[in-house]
C-alpha cells in the first residue's frame, strides 16, 4: 500500500512517455490482393503528387493497387536497409540513394526525375517586405531554418554560403514541415523552404522568389528495388514517373525539370 | 513451483511464461539497441561537442522542471484532495490531462498560448519578452508534461494518509499554516521525493511538446532526445550512443525511485 503511489506513477511515466514518436506515415491505399500491390517509398515532400499519380496509375492498371510509405528520405533509406518490403523508391536527394546504390539494393541505376529549389517562407502579404537572402542576416528578423544534418539543411547552407550571407537562425528544424510551420504560425519571421512547400495548398506561407536558388537544386532520383517482388510492375511504375504524363503534375506543383 | 505457490497463495505458475514474454517486450529492443552500439566508439560519440552541450542543457532544464513542478504541484495536490470546491472531480481531470495527451498537441496548445501570436505571449511580445526558440520555452514545455506526476504521487499520499494527523494537529492549538509545514509535508517527503524524480525523467524525456514549440538549437533548445533524432538523420552511431546513454541516466532514475518508499519507510507515521 505504502509503495503504490510510486508504482503507479512509474506506469503512467511509461505510458505518457510513449505518447509521441511514431509519426504514422504509411498510407494504405486500398488491401487487395498483396500480389497485385506496388509498395512505393517516396520522400516526404512528394506527397501530394505521388498520391495524385498513384491515382492515376491505378486507373490505368485496372487490379493493381498502389501502396505508399511516406517519410524523410533518410528514414526511407533507413527502413529499407533494414529490410522492410518496397518495389520502388524516390527520394528527396541523391546522397541517401546512393547509400542503397552502395549496397546493391536496388534493380537499376537511378533517374532523376524532378528538381526542387529553395526559396524565403513568409507571413502571407510579406508584412515586413523581405525580399532576398541579405535580409535575413538583419537582426530584427527571425529565420528558421533545417539543420545541415538533413537534405533541406544541406541545400540551405550551401545557398547562404555562395550569397555569402550570414544568418543566425533561431531554430534548426529536423525537417522542412518543421520550418513551415514556424513561420505559418508567426513563430518565425521567415524560413528557407523548398519552392514546392511554400507553392502548397494551405501552406499558410507566402514564397518570395530568390534568382540565385537555382544554382543549389535537390534532385530526386527513382529506382525499382533488386528485391521488389513484380520487377517488371516495379520498372513500369518507374517509367510512369519518368514519361511526359506525369510531368504535368509535377509542374503545377513546382518542381523543376532536371 | 509449488514451494513459491504456498509461499504466495492465488499466483498460479502459468503466470510466469507470461511475465516472461511481457518484460522480453520491454526488454528485447533494449537488447537490440545494445547489439548496433558501436562499443570503441562509445566515449567519443557521447562526448562530442553537440553531444555534452544536449547533455548539459537537458540536465539543467530537466532539473529546473522537477523542481518548480514540486514547488507548484504539491499545492496543488494539496488543494485538490484537502478543499471541497465545486468542480473538483473536473479539475482533478483537467490536471491529469497532459498524461493522455499527445505531446505534440501540448507544445501547440504552449505555442497558441506563448507563442509570439499567443493569448499571453503576444502581449509578452509587445514589452520585448519573446519565450519561443528561449530554454524557458524548453523549461515550460517539460513542466506541461510532468506536473501530473506530482500532483498523481501527492494525490494519493494524501488520500492514503488520511486527515488524523492534522486534525490531532489542530485540537493541540496548531495554526493552519503551522499544521501544514510541520505535519503534512514532513509526511509527504517520500511523495514529493518520488514525484519530483518522475517528474525530471518525464522531463528528461519530453520531446514532442519541446520541438513544437520550442525549436531546436544547439546549447539553447536542442535537448538529448531532441539531438539523437538529429543525429539519427546524419549519423546513426551517434544516435544509438546517445540512446544508450539516455537509456542509463533512465535506469538509475528509475532504480532510485523503487527505493525510496523502503528507505522512507521507517520515517513514516
Amino acid at each position: 500500500m505504502k509503495r503504490w503511489p510510486a508504482l503507479t506513477a512509474a506506469a503512467l511515466l511509461l505510458a505518457g512517455a510513449s505518447g509521441c514518436g511514431g509519426s504514422g506515415n504509411a498510407a494504405d491505399r486500398g488491401s487487395g490482393d498483396s500480389h497485385s500491390a506496388l509498395r512505393v517509398f517516396a520522400a516526404a515532400s512528394l506527397t501530394a503528387t505521388f498520391t495524385e499519380l498513384a491515382d492515376v496509375y491505378e486507373q490505368e492498371n485496372p487490379g493493381t493497387t498502389v501502396e505508399l510509405n511516406f517519410a524523410g528520405s533518410s528514414d526511407l533509406v533507413s527502413q529499407i536497409q533494414e529490410g522492410a518490403p518496397a518495389d520502388v523508391i524516390a527520394t528527396a536527394d541523391e546522397p541517401n540513394m546512393t547509400r542503397l546504390t552502395d549496397e546493391d539494393l536496388l534493380a537499376e541505376a537511378p533517374q532523376v526525375f524532378v528538381t526542387n529549389s529553395l526559396t524565403i517562407a513568409v507571413a502571407p502579404g510579406n508584412p515586413l517586405g523581405i525580399s532576398g537572402l541579405s535580409d535575413l542576416a538583419a537582426e530584427d528578423i527571425t529565420t528558421v531554418v533545417c539543420a545541415v544534418q538533413v537534405p533541406c539543411g544541406t541545400a540551405s547552407a550551401q545557398l547562404l554560403d555562395r550569397a555569402g550571407v550570414e544568418v543566425s537562425p533561431v531554430s534548426e528544424e529536423n525537417a522542412v514541415t518543421g520550418v513551415l510551420s514556424k513561420v505559418a504560425t508567426g513563430q518565425a519571421d521567415a524560413g528557407l523552404v523548398y519552392t514546392t512547400d511554400a507553392a502548397a495548398e494551405g501552406s499558410g506561407v507566402q514564397a518570395v522568389d530568390l534568382p540565385e536558388s537555382a544554382s543549389v537544386l535537390n534532385r530526386y532520383p527513382i529506382s525499382a528495388l533488386q528485391a521488389a517482388a513484380d520487377p517488371e510492375a516495379a520498372a513500369e511504375f518507374v517509367d510512369f514517373i519518368l514519361a511526359d504524363s506525369a510531368r504535368g503534375v509535377f509542374d503545377e506543383a513546382g518542381f523543376g525539370v532536371p | 513451483m509449488r514451494s513459491s505457490q504456498t509461499y504466495q497463495p492465488g499466483v498460479p505458475a502459468w503466470l510466469i511464461p507470461i511475465a516472461v514474454v511481457a518484460a522480453a517486450v520491454v526488454l528485447l529492443p533494449l537488447v537490440g539497441m545494445l547489439a548496433r552500439l558501436p562499443m570503441g566508439q562509445f566515449l567519443s560519440l557521447i562526448t562530442s561537442v553537440p553531444s555534452l552541450e544536449a547533455l548539459r542543457l537537458s540536465l539543467i532544464t530537466a532539473s529546473s522542471a522537477a523542481v518548480l513542478c514540486v514547488l507548484l504541484g504539491v499545492p496543488l495536490a494539496v488543494t485538490l484532495v484537502r478543499i471541497e470546491f465545486p468542480g473538483r472531480q473536473l479539475a482533478r481531470a483537467f490536471v491529469l490531462l497532459p498524461l493522455v495527451l499527445p505531446p505534440v498537441v501540448g507544445g501547440l496548445a504552449l505555442l497558441y498560448t506563448f507563442g509570439r501570436r499567443g493569448v499571453v505571449g503576444a502581449p509578452l511580445s509587445a514589452v520585448g519578452i519573446d519565450i519561443a526558440f528561449s530554454t524557458i520555452a524548453v523549461v515550460l514545455a517539460q513542466i506541461f508534461v510532468s506536473m501530473p506526476f506530482v500532483v498523481i504521487t501527492i494525490e494519493s499520499a494524501l488520500l492514503s494518509m488520511g486527515t488524523k494527523y492534522e486534525i490531532a494537529a489542530a485540537s493541540l492549538g496548531a495554526s493552519p499554516w503551522r499544521s501544514l509545514l510541520m505535519v503534512t509535508v514532513p509526511s509527504l517527503m517520500p511523495a514529493i521525493l518520488s514525484g519530483g524524480i518522475l517528474a525530471f525523467a518525464r522531463s528528461l524525456g519530453e520531446f514532442g511538446a519541446t520541438i513544437t514549440f520550442a525549436g531546436s538549437l544547439q546549447g539553447v533548445t536542442r535537448t538529448l532526445p531532441l539531438e539523437i533524432y538529429l543525429q539519427r538523420e546524419a549519423d546513426p552511431d551517434a544516435a544509438i550512443a546517445l540512446s544508450v546513454l539516455l537509456v542509463l541516466i533512465a535506469v538509475v532514475i528509475v532504480a532510485s525511485v523503487y527505493r525510496l518508499p523502503a528507505r522512507y519507510r521507517g520515517l513514516r507515521p
